[in-house]
Parts: structure tokens; C-alpha cells; sequence
């Protein structure tokens, strides 16, 4: 492997886990939305607190992590990427801001009218987030961001590619959240609770599946050369990112919600991989290959260096905090 | 005089003018919410530390509001320096491009300690009561050095724009790149030292101001006098060493950014020596309104009796920075820091000579007034270095103009943030004195607001501590 492409495939590593664990995160905003009037939600609205609370932020970090190894590694192609993709970015931008602060303003917010509107904006912009990310994943793999300079900043992410990506990054963070606040509700003792997030989650998890397999119809009309990539190298991933799907869906009708979170993180980490093993070894698709994209060498190495440290310094404490939140112990201690 | 400014914007591409004001406000409002992920932890450390170890439930009452507060501020804190990292790309492709694999490595590094920070931030704000207090207490101390290298990380990238190092340039293209050298660059430590204590002065005399407010509305318990010390010790410390540290920063400007030296001092001629001119303005080449002090400006800008500050005339004209927002911005910066660091003493002198100035309303107003003023002076020192440095980004090789886009839409967005930021302020001012009034009124958890009787709410409801209840 060269030094290339261990850069690239350690920022893709960051790519798919932002879009497993922040996903979820946002995804829980669906649920949030659509958990009903102030009192037949407050228990949803309490559980996604209690889940998420804890790892949103660590979580978010992962899109950190991208952002600095893309533009550190393969600085032109960032430069012209945020240049060209100007609108979705600030408006996953825009989602983002709102959707950490009105989190955290809800949580103390003083009056139910107050919650009620920090909670609305919460559960709005975590479904405008990975849509716009999503479009901005189908304009590099449909070949619409240059090598240089400033695309089309409309044409670049309002495509086919781009909107069923879209809807795609919607669907799947909506799907795993639904997974895991099912687990989480059935672990805390919320029965009543699980059975409507399992009828719901079912729900979300049939569309989403239909979509992705539907969208790929359009996406491989409108992106040729990541339709290669789809039917050839990468052809197993989307194989797996079905079974593992069907999977989640049989397992949580059969209400065995804990084996259910590993095949849907595996179905989602399949469909992801699948558009990065589809469009390798580009890194702007059509336009710069990751061998001819990448910054110096020295400063290669040296993204690989943190890397190793993160390995080390991050992921000890990272599966800590995810033990701890998903442990029977912090599930009934439920304090502040 | 329109004219004249439209004469000077039109050579510069149409994103330059907006970018710089969108770059200056998001900075602007977001190293307020750093300063407080720098420093808030080492004081809440304190706070928790004396409740578990002393037994002090005064401290740990103080502590765990203090968490929540940290709650608010650091997600805040956290979307507003995400902003930061869109805007590298989306404001500066000029930079980013050619430099983005000399300057990144420091931003790599920055990520890792955020990483450590925001996991231990969970694993601190939740874990009360549910992970045991020894070990509780001790999640503060990974993101309290995360504050420390994070914030050094980000630091080097400045000074290294200021200092540039780590890179040639053959043919316009960036060569023998050293990402190395940048992050361990040789004006990152000091700078680093003068924004650290910063944070401390900005979060120590802001925390405190919040009680002294308290007791000058006569709520003179135990509660708000240790509220009130354990942050000041922390920004009494900071203002004392920051004078010092602000001095040898000052003193290598004259060989690394002679221009900028030039500003700060509003130098328009070479005089040796130097008189340090207070106040100040430059209007048509002339020096107006200004108190000068003969010899004083070598002694303190250069160590010297006789060298002199090196004056504007002897830098091209397309190379001077903006010289009066320098200028200006440099000495309200120098002028509250001493403020700050006479007045600590005083109080402390008062104190020691067994005076209790808790009970002297004019104290307790100067200690309000602190934390805005230590706002004001962080500020105001990021505008004196930043607008110092132009017309380069990166000093001696990247003039801004050539980093900016084409992008003249750009001025929506600034407008747009504008908006979005003062919502935001709103909001969390709204949601923090919600907090401090329910606190006074009683309560303790600050349940989540849904429904009458969420299943979580109130379920490890603390005691209300005596003497704190407001009627």
C-alpha cells in the first residue's frame, strides 16, 4: 500500500465511522420529530437525551478528523471541493450548529414552550445534516467536482447521484438510530416504549433499504464510473450491506434487539464502503486520481503518526464511553 | 472617499472584504467558548477536587453546576469551532490549497485532544453518581491537558503564519515540506503561554464576576464567596504572569514583524530612542491626540536605552497593515491587562492586610466588570495581531488578498452568521439564567423538561443545601 492510499483509506475510515456513530446521532433527530405532541413524546424525548447526551460530541469529532486529514493529506482537492460545494456544505454546516446547540439548550431549557421550539429545531436540522452530506458525497462520486477551481455550485450537488445520495444518508442514520434507541428502550425496561420503536424502526428500515437499492438504478445511469466500481470490486459490499439489512429487519421483528445493533452497523458500513471501494482509485472522481492528489510526503507520514496516536490515545477511551452508555449499570441509574 | 475605497477593493478579489469579516466574527465569538474549554476544567477540578477530598459540599454543589454550565458552553463551543473548520476551505481556498499539507499536521494534532476532550467531557458530565467519585473527579484532568495541547496545536498554526518556517518556495510552488518544524515552530511556545493564561484570565474573572454579582444583590453566603474565590485565584494568578509573558512576546516582534512592531506603537518615523506613544490616532499621515513618553517605548518595545522602534516609513506602503485598528486594538489590550494586574494586587495586598472586601460594593462591581474587561483585552489582542500581520496570511509569502476566493455571495453568509450567532448568544444567555434562577430557587437536577412526569426526571434529586434558597 502506498503512502497515498493509507492516508486516504485511514480518512475514509473516518468518513464511515462519522457516518455509523454521528449518523445515529442524527438520525435519533427523526424519531425526535416524529415522536408525537409534548406528553405521548416525552419519553422518546427523554430516552434519545439519555442516549445520545453522552457521545455527540465524541462523535462529531470523527467529522473533525475528516475535514483536518482531507485538507491536510489532499489539500487542492479540499480547496476546490469547498469551493464548489459551497451551498451543501454550509447548510450541513448550518445543521450542525443548530442541531449541537438547540441539544444542549433543550436539555435545561426552563419551560416546555422553550423546550418544545430547542426540540423542533434539533429534530429538523439532524435530518437536514446528512442529507446535505449525502449530496455531497454523490458530487465527488459522480465526477462533478474539479481538480481545480470552482465547479458549478448548483449543478455540482443538485443531480441524481447527489439527492438520492441525500436521501440515502438520511435513510441509513434514521435507520440506526431507530436500532439502537429500540435497544436502548428495551434495555432501560420501556416496554411499551420498544414495541413502538420496533413497529417504527421496521418501517424506516424497509424504505431505506428499498431506497438504496432503488437509487441505484439513477446512480448508475448518472455516475458511470462509480457504477464500474459498484458492479465490479465493490459489488460483495452491496451484497453484504443487503443481507446484513434483511438481517436487522428479521431480527427486530423477532424482537432480539442486541444482535440486531451489530448487523444494522455492518449494513450501513457495507453501503459506505461500498461508495469508496466503487470510486477507488479516484480521489475526485473522474478528475484526480489519490496518488496525484496528495500533499508532501513528509506530512504524510506524519498524518499517519496521529493516526497511530489515536489508535492509542482515542480508541481506548472512546470504547470506554461506549461501554459505559450501554451498560445495564448507566441504563437504571438514570440521574441528571 | 468612496471612491477611494472602491479604487482599493477593486484589485482585491470580491470574497477577500466578507471573508475577513466572516473569519473575524466566528473567531471572535468562538475563542470566548474556547477559552472556556481551555480553562474551565482545571477550575471545576478545583472545585470538585476540594468537595471530594476536603469533604466541602459547598465545592462540589459548585462543581456540579459548574458541569452544566460546561454542558452548555462546550456544545456551543464545539459547532462554533466546526464552523472554523469549514470556513479554512470555504473563505480561503488560496491558502488551503498550496499550504494545506504545511500547515495541517498542528490541526491533526488539535483534532486528537479535541477527540480526548469532548469523550472525557461525557464521561464527566454524565458520570455523577454513576461512576465513583475518585475516579469521577479524575476525567477532568485528560480534558484539562487536552485544553492545554489542543489549544497549543492551534497556536502554532498562527504563529507559524506569522513566523513562517517548514517550507521553501521555488517557482511559486511549495517545496521540502516539514510539517515538523511547524508544529514544534519556534514562536509557537511563547505565543501559546500569552493565550493559555488568557483563557484563564477571561474564564477565572468571568466565573467569579457571576458571584460577585450575587453578592451585591446581598446574597453574601458561603456558596457565592467560594464561587467567587476559586475562579479569581486562577485569574489572579493569569493576570499577575500575563504582563510578563506579553512583554517577551512583544519583544521579538521587532526582528519577526517589524511592521507590525510599527503599528502597535504608532511609529511613523525611526526615533531612537523611541518614546512610547499612548492613545493616538494616524489622520493623513500625522500622529494626533497622542500622549508621548520620551524614551519609555525602546525600553519596553526593544529591552533598550537607545534602540529605537523601527518606524512605518521604512516599510513599502503595499506592505503596511491598517495602522490605527492595530494600534488601537494593541493598547486597549496592554491598558486592560494592567488594569487587571493592579487591581488583583490591591485586592490581595487588602487581604492580606485582613480587610474582607466581599462586603465593599465598589470591589464587587470592579469584579464584575473583570470578566467583560478580560473579553475585551483577548479581543482585542487577537485584532492587534491578526490585522497587525496583513497584508500577508502567511507573513513574507502569502499576501491575503491572494488566499480569499471570488466568491462575492460570501457577504450573504456574513450576514447570515450575523443572525445565527446573535440567536445563539440569546439562547444561551435565556438558557444559563434559567439555570442560575431554578438553582436559586431549589432545584438541583434541572430535570429535561418534557412532560409532567418524565420517567427520568428527579430521580437522584440532591438535598437543597441550607442558606442558599432565595425567597
Amino acid at each position: 500500500m502506498t503512502l497515498e492510499t493509507a492516508v486516504a483509506a485511514a480518512l475514509f475510515a473516518g468518513v464511515i465511522a462519522y457516518a455509523l456513530f454521528g449518523g445515529a446521532d442524527f438520525g435519533s433527530g427523526f424519531f425526535d420529530l416524529t415522536a408525537g405532541g409534548t406528553r405521548r413524546g416525552a419519553e422518546l424525548r427523554t430516552l434519545i437525551d439519555h442516549s445520545i447526551g453522552p457521545v455527540w460530541e465524541a462523535n462529531h469529532v470523527w467529522l473533525i478528523y475528516v475535514l483536518v486529514m482531507w485538507w491536510t493529506g489532499f489539500p487542492e482537492s479540499f480547496a476546490s471541493a469547498m469551493s464548489t460545494l459551497i451551498l451543501p456544505m454550509l447548510l450541513a454546516l448550518l445543521g450542525i450548529v443548530l442541531r449541537g446547540a438547540s441539544f444542549a439548550f433543550r436539555k435545561f431549557a426552563p419551560t416546555i414552550g422553550q423546550a418544545q421550539l430547542y426540540g423542533a429545531i434539533f429534530a429538523g436540522s439532524s435530518i437536514i445534516t446528512p442529507f446535505f452530506f449525502g449530496t455531497v458525497a454523490g458530487a465527488i462520486a459522480s465526477g462533478r467536482v474539479p481538480a481545480e477551481g470552482r465547479g458549478d455550485v448548483w449543478s455540482s450537488w443538485l443531480n441524481p447521484t447527489s439527492l438520492w445520495g441525500g436521501v440515502i444518508a438520511v435513510g441509513s442514520s434514521a435507520f440506526l438510530a431507530g436500532v439502537f434507541l429500540t435497544a436502548d428502550a428495551q434495555r432501560t425496561d420501556r416496554g411499551a416504549l420498544a414495541a413502538s420503536l420496533r413497529h417504527r424502526t421496521l418501517a424506516v428500515g424497509a424504505v431505506t433499504g428499498a431506497v438504496v437499492f432503488a437509487a441505484l438504478i439513477p446512480i448508475l445511469r448518472d455516475a458511470p464510473t462509480l457504477a464500474d466500481g459498484l458492479t465490479g470490486p465493490a459489488a460483495p459490499l452491496i451484497i453484504t450491506s443487503g443481507l446484513t439489512g434483511a438481517a436487522t429487519l428479521l431480527l427486530i421483528a423477532v424482537r432480539r434487539y442486541r444482535p440486531a445493533r451489530v448487523t444494522a452497523v455492518v449494513a450501513v458500513a457495507s453501503v459506505v464502503s461500498g461508495w469508496g471501494v466503487g470510486q477507488y482509485p479516484w480521489l475526485l472522481v473522474d478528475e484526480v486520481r489519490i496518488a496525484d492528489g496528495a500533499g508532501a510526503d513528509a506530512t504524510l507520514v506524519g498524518l499517519l503518526v496521529v493516526v497511530g496516536l489515536a489508535g492509542v490515545l482515542v480508541l481506548p477511551p472512546l470504547v470506554y464511553l461506549f461501554r459505559l452508555t450501554q451498560s445495564e449499570d448507566w441504563a437504571h441509574h438514570s440521574g441528571s | 472617499m468612496f471612491d477611494a475605497i472602491h479604487a482599493l477593493t477593486l484589485e482585491d478579489p470580491a470574497g477577500l472584504m466578507p471573508a475577513r469579516q466572516q473569519m473575524a466574527l466566528s473567531l471572535g465569538w468562538h475563542i470566548i467558548l474556547a477559552s472556556f474549554g481551555v480553562a474551565f476544567p482545571a477550575i471545576i477540578l478545583a472545585a470538585h477536587w476540594r468537595g471530594v477530598h476536603r469533604g466541602d459540599d459547598v465545592a462540589l454543589v459548585l462543581a456540579k453546576r459548574w458541569a452544566k454550565v460546561s454542558a452548555v458552553l462546550f456544545a456551543i463551543g464545539a459547532v462554533s469551532g466546526t464552523v472554523l473548520s469549514f470556513e479554512m476551505g470555504l473563505l480561503w481556498p488560496g491558502l488551503m490549497g498550496p499550504y494545506g499539507d504545511v500547515l495541517g499536521l498542528p490541526f491533526a494534532f488539535e483534532g486528537l485532544s479535541f477527540f480526548v476532550e469532548a469523550i472525557f467531557l461525557g464521561l464527566y458530565l454524565y458520570g455523577w453518581g454513576r461512576v465513583p467519585p475518585n475516579r469521577h473527579l479524575l476525567m477532568l484532568v485528560p480534558m484539562a491537558l487536552a485544553g492545554v495541547v489542543g489549544s497549543y496545536c492551534v497556536i502554532a498554526v498562527n504563529a507559524w503564519m506569522n513566523m513562517p518556517v517548514g517550507f521553501r518556495l521555488e517557482n511559486g510552488e511549495v517545496v521540502d515540506v516539514d510539517p515538523w518544524a511547524v508544529l514544534l515552530n519556534p514562536g509557537a511556545v511563547l505565543q501559546f503561554a500569552h493565550m493559555w493564561v488568557a483563557a484563564y484570565m477571561v474564564v477565572g474573572f468571568s466565573v467569579a464576576g457571576v458571584y460577585a454579582a450575587g453578592m451585591l444583590r446581598g446574597r453574601l453566603d458561603r456558596h457565592h464567596r467560594l464561587g467567587f474565590t476559586i475562579p479569581f485565584v486562577f485569574a489572579t494568578v493569569a493576570a499577575l504572569v500575563q504582563p510578563f509573558i506579553g512583554h517577551l512576546l512583544g519583544l521579538r516582534i521587532a526582528e519577526a514583524q517589524p511592521a507590525k512592531l510599527a503599528a502597535f506603537e504608532l511609529a511613523t518615523e525611526t526615533e531612537s530612542p523611541s518614546p512610547l506613544r499612548l492613545g493616538g490616532l494616524l489622520i493623513d499621515g500625522e500622529v494626533r491626540y497622542s500622549l508621548d513618553i520620551p524614551v519609555l517605548g525602546s525600553i519596553i518595545a526593544r529591552n533598550s536605552f537607545t534602540k529605537p522602534v523601527e518606524g512605518l516609513e521604512t516599510i513599502a506602503l503595499s506592505d503596511r497593515p491598517p495602522v490605527n485598528i492595530t494600534h488601537i486594538a494593541f493598547q486597549s489590550m496592554v491598558g486592560i491587562g494592567t488594569l487587571l494586574f493592579v487591581a488583583v494586587l490591591i485586592y490581595w495586598f487588602a487581604r492580606w492586610r485582613g480587610r474582607d472586601l466581599m462586603g465593599n460594593r465598589w470591589t464587587l462591581r470592579a469584579a464584575v466588570a473583570a470578566g467583560p474587561l478580560a473579553v475585551v483585552a483577548m479581543e482585542a489582542g487577537w485584532i492587534a495581531t491578526e490585522v497587525g500581520r496583513q497584508p500577508w496570511v502567511v507573513y513574507g509569502y502569502l499576501r491575503t488578498p491572494d488566499a480569499a476566493g471570488d466568491n462575492p455571495q460570501i457577504w450573504i453568509l456574513l450576514v447570515a452568521t450575523a443572525v445565527l450567532y446573535t440567536a445563539l448568544t440569546v439562547g444561551a444567555v435565556v438558557v444559563l439564567r434559567s439555570m442560575a434562577r431554578r438553582w436559586r430557587a431549589g432545584e438541583e437536577d434541572l430535570p429535561s423538561p418534557y412532560g409532567p412526569e418524565s420517567p427520568a426526571a428527579g430521580s437522584t434529586k440532591q438535598p437543597v443545601e441550607q442558606g442558599r434558597v432565595e425567597p
